[in-house]
């Protein structure tokens, strides 16, 4: 029977667009939790987490609805990337379970503060490590047979993977940076600025060396990228001219265009990376209409979700109207 | 030794689930209480249910926040440790997960923020109606996760074709038979929960003559409340026994460790099951009365394990004695809420010290029965995972070997005794503060929204200064 609409193609949309949303949310303020131990003083600590506060658990709701909305439009990514990454998946949990709990515990506390410093602190960089080595092993792609995960514990562990886990650091730590020069003011501020160029060039040498390696890695991407290099180069291009554009604006203390083109860059390279795999969701076997689930379970959540997700945008908009302009010390809590 | 990759993924997620479950139990029943508080306090204007609503409040606002975070596990066990499950029930299970988020979640997270720091930014009326909202949120979730559960015991409206459920009837699959059972029977259990937590909280506190006014009204409300529930949930219990016995007979023989098939069976009270020998050891029981309970019939037959192979049977042992003490338990609620009653007259009941005291140590009851209640349905579902169509053994991750299964199982040993440690910590703190408010003049906070534990505002450490003496006697 064909159907009426090629549902999986639309859920790609909807989950790829809820994937950079979460990327793009929590980013800021996994790098923000990542810079904390290097903040000049505890006060700056405090607008540091009073800066991401108000939002950081709406962020988290989204990775929950990708977990649960994976396994109801693609269970085969779910049940494969799960098993594949068992013990990242674990160190991922763990991390933002300390990070979510030093948010509550440490402007409770006194004198056990530098203990909830360190959990969300280091909870925030095992939590970005995991899924940098989550898109490093998507890019690898996974030992399969019929459905089924069948390597080996540690195969998202390899040099490659550990590079894209630092090369999430490094971006996560310049949207958390740029996050910062947008919401603060004065020494914080001028603290924020000063990393921020050292940071944009960490993230371009090692995004340079990944795109570099990728090809090495996969024959596909190979074979794509040096078939279409006429138009191939644009996204490249286009991620030159953010990080320009963040360097430019960094020199001339802008507040809003270091983040604004820090996001283009994420959203440029994340499309780079769609485009160089598209449409193998779980590479090199399982291509999007593989992994679908059934017609009328796709439709059946798609329903829902059209009428619940614009609610739901228009609360996270509203949160973030709600606290917008700069944050203070003493705007937090005692 | 081998280890069991089954074995220590079922182990690892009963750990996850059991921790995950106490959480939710008690934020449900809390929630309807504050929903019913904040109604009080809009209609008659006396300042003790807006002293109470604040208060239990902020007990909400920490528990939640630990539900929330044990919650995150949750949605990632199903694919590392049985993706042969996720796989084959996604086209059933994907939705029903996906629809709780969505309807359920995003709600709570929307609205707990007005709940929790909006008093004096919105309107009286939207306060109360973020009270509602959040209160139906946490029924809402319940809904979802439970047609997921019980479609797992008592599968209905799918179809398998090429190793996956197709659902050929979304109506009979989310309202599958054991459905309404379990929906009635947690949402009371839950109610339950709340009462016994407020009322053990409420006795603590007239104990050592803390605001007394307010506090015997608490107790008073759930005293009311466990006498009408508490029975209720036996009835309740009872139906949804039969409706086990109807559906998955060897979960309700493991329940009354009955082997052989016969009529006359008695009604246990104590035994040693004996799975290796498909027998009991020192029984002690009530000639007839499980016969007369679950086929209302003195000499009703019922079947015994033995229909089935050994390895077939759940484990007995673990059945058998959750159920006697989960049922033990709702018991001892009866009682409590019969001695209530019997203390209304000449309002002794808050002033009975035994009573309260009782109280006290009641507050515990609840997790302890909904825990073992939860072991009951879920053990004896044993070897299945989904009822008759697929085994534990089928589902688990191929790929998982013993010793993955074993680190993460002790990794979030590890996680949780840290961090609920923690939380159960803060939360004692919050409870031995109590209702007076010892920031009263410290008006200036400007708090923001969607921060569970945020509302609650008590140090985390006791204060220096209040050392000894933590309380003022009765406020400012």
């Amino acid at each position: 029977m064909q159907e009426p609409f090629d549902l999986a193609l639309i859920w790609a949309f909807i989950i790829g667009f809820g994937i950079i949303m979460y990327v793009l949310m929590d980013g800021f303020d996994l790098g923000v939790g990542i810079l904390f131990p290097f903040a000049p003083d505890e006060e700056s600590r405090d607008i540091m987490m009073n800066s991401v506060a108000p939002v950081w658990d709406g962020n988290e709701t989204w990775l929950v609805l990708g977990g649960a909305g994976l396994l109801a439009a693609f269970p085969l990514v779910y049940s494969i990337f799960l098993p594949a990454l068992y013990i990242g998946v674990f160190l991922l949990v763990a991390g933002l379970i300390f990070r979510g709990v030093a948010f509550e515990f440490r402007f409770k506390a006194r004198t056990s503060r530098y203990l909830w410093n360190w959990a969300f602190a280091g909870g925030s960089t095992v939590a970005t490590f995991a899924q940098g080595a989550v898109v490093g092993a998507y890019i690898q792609g996974f030992n399969t047979a019929d459905g089924v995960f069948v390597g080996g514990p540690f195969d998202w562990l390899t040099p490659f993977t550990l590079l894209t886990g630092v090369g999430m650091l490094a971006g996560y730590t310049l949207l958390g940076s740029t996050w910062l020069i947008l919401k603060t003011e004065g020494e914080l501020q001028a603290w924020a600025y000063r990393l921020t160029t050292p940071l944009l060039l960490a993230v371009l040498v090692i995004f340079g060396v990944i795109s570099v390696w990728t090809p090495f890695v996969d024959d596909l991407v190979r074979e794509r990228w040096f078939s279409n290099l006429s138009v191939i180069w644009i996204l490249p291009a286009f991620t030159l001219f953010f990080a320009y554009q963040i360097f430019r604006s960094v020199r001339n203390r802008a507040e809003g265009m270091p983040f604004v083109a820090t996001i283009g860059l994420f959203v440029t390279t994340y499309l780079g990376l769609l485009v160089s795999r598209w449409p193998y969701v779980v590479p090199p076997e399982y291509t999007l209409w593989d992994a679908a689930s059934a017609y009328n379970s796709q439709l059946f959540l798609l329903l829902g979700l059209l009428f619940v997700i614009p609610i739901v945008l228009a609360y996270t908009a509203w949160t973030y109207w709600v606290f917008r302009g700069k944050v203070r010390a003493d705007a937090g809590y005692h | 030794m081998e280890l069991d990759p089954v074995f220590l993924s079922r182990i690892q997620f009963a750990f996850v689930v059991s921790f995950h479950a106490i959480f939710p139990v008690f934020t449900i029943g809390l929630a309807s209480f504050i929903a019913v508080l904040e109604g009080l306090a809009f209609k008659t204007r006396n300042p003790v249910w807006m002293k109470l609503s604040t208060f239990w409040t902020k007990v909400f606002a920490v528990v939640f926040g630990m539900g929330v975070v044990s919650g995150i596990v949750m949605s990632f066990q199903f694919g590392t440790n049985w993706s042969n499950f996720a796989q084959a029930s996604a086209n059933f299970l994907g939705p029903m997960l996906s629809y709780e988020v969505l309807t359920a979640f995003f709600l709570e997270a929307a609205f707990l923020g007005v709940l929790l720091f909006g008093r004096d930014k919105v309107p009286p009326g939207a306060h109360l109606a973020s009270a509602i909202l959040v209160a139906t949120g946490t029924f809402i979730s319940a809904f979802w996760i439970l047609a997921a559960n019980s479609w797992m015991q008592t599968p209905a409206g799918v179809e398998l074709r090429d190793g996956m459920f197709h659902v050929v009837s979304w109506s009979e699959a989310i309202f599958s038979p054991s459905f309404p059972f379990r929906f009635m029977h947690m949402a009371l259990a839950s109610f339950l929960t709340g009462s016994f937590v407020v009322a053990g909280v409420s006795a603590w506190y007239l104990l050592r003559g803390r605001e007394v006014e307010a506090n015997r009204k608490a107790l008073s409300m759930c005293l009311w409340l466990i006498l009408f529930i508490a029975p209720a949930q036996a009835v309740v219990g009872d139906f949804h026994g039969l409706s086990t016995l109807e559906h998955q007979p060897m979960k309700v023989a493991a329940m009354e460790g009955h082997w052989e098939t016969s009529g006359d069976v008695p009604l246990l009270l104590f035994a040693i099951p004996d799975q290796e020998n498909q027998t009991n050891h020192f029984e002690i029981g009530i000639p007839n009365l499980a016969s007369l309970i679950l086929t209302h019939d003195w000499h009703g037959e019922i079947k015994g394990l033995e229909e089935v192979a050994p390895e077939e049977q759940p484990p007995v042992a673990v059945v058998f004695w959750a159920f006697r003490i989960m049922v033990g338990i709702g018991m001892l609620m009866v009682l409590f809420a019969l001695a209530g009653l019997c203390l209304r007259a000449g309002g002794r009941y808050w002033r009975t010290r035994w009573f309260l005291q009782g109280l006290r140590g009641m507050s515990i009851a609840p997790f302890l029965a909904v825990l073992t209640g939860w072991f009951v349905t879920e053990t004896g579902r044993a070897p299945w995972l989904v009822y008759g169509l697929m085994t534990q053994a089928e589902a688990v991750t191929p790929s998982l070997t013993g010793g993955m299964a074993l680190f993460t199982l002790i990794g979030y040993v590890v996680v949780y005794a840290m961090v609920f440690t923690a939380g159960v910590y803060y939360l004692m703190r919050v409870l031995f503060v109590g209702l007076e408010d010892p920031h009263a003049e410290d008006a200036v906070e400007s708090d923001r929204p969607a921060r569970p534990l945020s509302a609650a505002h008590v140090p985390f450490e006791i204060d220096d200064d209040a050392h000894g003496n933590p309380v003022n006697q009765g406020g400012h």
